[in-house]
């Protein structure tokens, strides 16, 4: 029997689409009262179904609004589907914008430790990573300023830098590959390329086929929330080019 | 069976996350005073003043001449702190979930573990401030002018402390999962805490007030249950030596159920709810 990491069983998302957002009792009340509370049904994911093997990476294509983040935050824990289920075995560690965590008033220090506990790290894992992090993140003496003083680059390298010190199972990619500097770029490729030659399974979004082709094996496209093709790298690849030559 | 599996599964996963509450309840304390000049003295200071400034506008009118008043400065910080530690907390509870969309949009994080947190952080501010009022009762205590006597019975004030506690969190995860549907909640409990401040016996006692006893004024004053609660809290300080003549047993049931219900009804709407919480936020 196979083993598989990530198991998506006929998982659909309703979204209630509203024309206007209605976040207050009055305009609800009003609308409630005038019939004028349309919803409009938008199904973001349609009956998905796949496995991932332990060990496997890969590359989930599509257009904008086909899906992609919905099914990552599905998978991540963060959106429960409308019907169906996910099952991920082991530790996640989703790369999905990093640094979502951080507060700015406190030092790059403490947002460590903050930022390790909302991705449920204890407080032990962190004392023994710490040194690790703050190595890898370049950040030297920063490390003791506020957050809010930091460049934006200088953020993405700490949360990359913190959210990879776990030895994770699972690792989810959004298009985070791109932090920092060329010379920062690098050294995170590195160390996802090292993560997966331990046998690490990925889940990569990405638009660009060229990169799929260098990380993945296997490759899915979703298409208006549904899951059209899923196979080989090159194969679905080159599906997935004639799809935007024709679009 | 399922039941049972999933009674584990929450406690897992709030062990795990256990280490999280600690660090977000104390990130709000910290960063409470951070950038302050004086820091964690504006705990103390602030219902100081307030106590002062309340005192001066409304001892002529409440407060001399009442007997029942040991000391009316006392008699009204202690309110106040107490109004205080409540109003706060639930509104921080209420804006949690809203405030840490960022966060929720983007991490599995259980989602109680905000509101709790908020309320959690403003208890241990509210703990740290009941030092003043130790040193105010000291102070009067030493001029020898409306003394307070004291007795090991003080410690009784602990049993309003952990009722309010309770309630504050029932309450304030109910505001929180109307909050992230309902952004003018907190519009109308900015005037709802006002109105709770001149219903509640904070700068008055309800004997001055002259209502007959069993009047409907009167049976709307104790239907608060911050009533219930402050006056355990005051029969506990205001009268320790003689704590068990102005202790009521009654206010100590109805304080106690009325908790119950919020953090039951509180953490039901809640779960319940939860799901729905990124659709919205």
């Amino acid at each position: 029997m196979k083993q598989y990491a990530i198991e998506v069983n006929h998982v659909s998302m309703l979204f209630h689409l509203n024309r206007e957002r209605v976040d207050n009792a009055k305009e609800y009340v009003i609308r409630f009262l005038t019939r004028k509370l349309h919803y409009t049904k938008f199904w973001a994911l349609k009956d998905v179904s796949f496995k991932v093997e332990k060990g496997d990476r890969v590359g989930v294509l599509g257009f904008n609004g086909a899906g992609k983040s919905t099914l990552l935050k599905t998978i991540a824990g963060v959106l429960k589907p409308t019907t169906g289920n996910v099952k991920v075995t082991g530790v996640i560690a989703p790369l999905l914008e990093l640094g979502a965590g951080f507060d700015p008033n406190y030092s790059g220090a403490e947002n460590i430790y903050l930022y390790g506990a909302t991705m449920g790290f204890s407080r032990k894992f962190i004392d023994e990573k710490y040194n690790e992090i703050v190595e890898f993140s370049e950040l030297g003496e920063f490390i003791d300023a506020p957050l809010k003083s930091y460049s934006s680059g200088m953020k993405s390298r700490l949360g990359f830098a913190i959210a990879t010190a776990v030895s994770p199972d699972v690792l989810i990619l959004d298009e985070v590959l791109s932090v920092g500097d060329a010379a920062f770029k690098a050294k995170s490729e590195q160390r996802v390329l090292d993560m997966m030659a331990d046998g690490v399974t990925v889940l990569f979004v990405s638009h660009s086929t060229e990169s799929v082709k260098r990380i993945c094996n296997k490759a899915i496209i979703l298409t208006k929330g549904q899951l059209v093709a899923e196979g080989e790298v090159n194969e679905i690849c080159e599906m997935y080019a004639e799809m935007v030559s024709k679009k | 069976m399922s039941s049972k599996i999933s009674v584990f599964r929450h406690r897992d996963n709030f062990l795990k996350y256990r280490y999280l509450l600690g660090e977000l309840v104390k990130k709000n304390v910290k960063l409470q005073y951070r950038n302050s000049v004086l820091g964690m003295f504006w705990t103390f200071l602030q219902p100081l003043l307030t106590m002062i400034v309340l005192s001066i506008v409304f001892s002529n009118i409440f407060g001399r001449g009442s007997e029942e008043v040991v000391n009316y400065p006392v008699y009204l910080l202690s309110g106040r702190l107490l109004h205080e530690f409540f109003t706060q907390s639930t509104k921080r509870g209420m804006r949690a979930v809203r405030t840490n969309a960022s966060i929720i949009k983007k991490v599995y994080v259980p989602k109680y573990i905000y509101p709790l947190s908020s309320v959690l952080s403003t208890f241990v501010t509210f703990i740290i401030s009941l030092v003043v009022l130790a040193v105010v009762i000291i102070f009067f205590n030493i001029i020898g002018k409306d003394p307070v006597a004291i007795s090991w019975n003080i410690f009784f004030a602990v049993i309003p402390i952990i009722i309010l506690f309770f309630m504050s969190l029932g309450i304030g995860m109910i505001l929180c999962t109307l909050d992230v549907f309902f952004k003018d909640v907190e519009n109308f409990y900015d005037v709802f805490t006002l109105l709770l401040f001149y219903l509640t016996p904070i700068v008055y006692t309800v004997d001055r007030l002259g209502f007959a006893p069993g009047s409907w004024q009167e049976t709307i004053l104790k239907i608060n249950p911050m009533y219930g609660i402050l006056e355990m809290f005051r029969a506990a300080v205001l009268h320790s030596t003689e704590f068990f003549a102005f202790f009521d047993i009654n206010q100590l049931w109805y304080t106690m159920g009325f908790t119950a219900v919020m953090l039951v009804v509180g953490f039901a709407f809640f779960y319940k709810c939860q799901d729905r919480f990124i659709l919205h936020i």
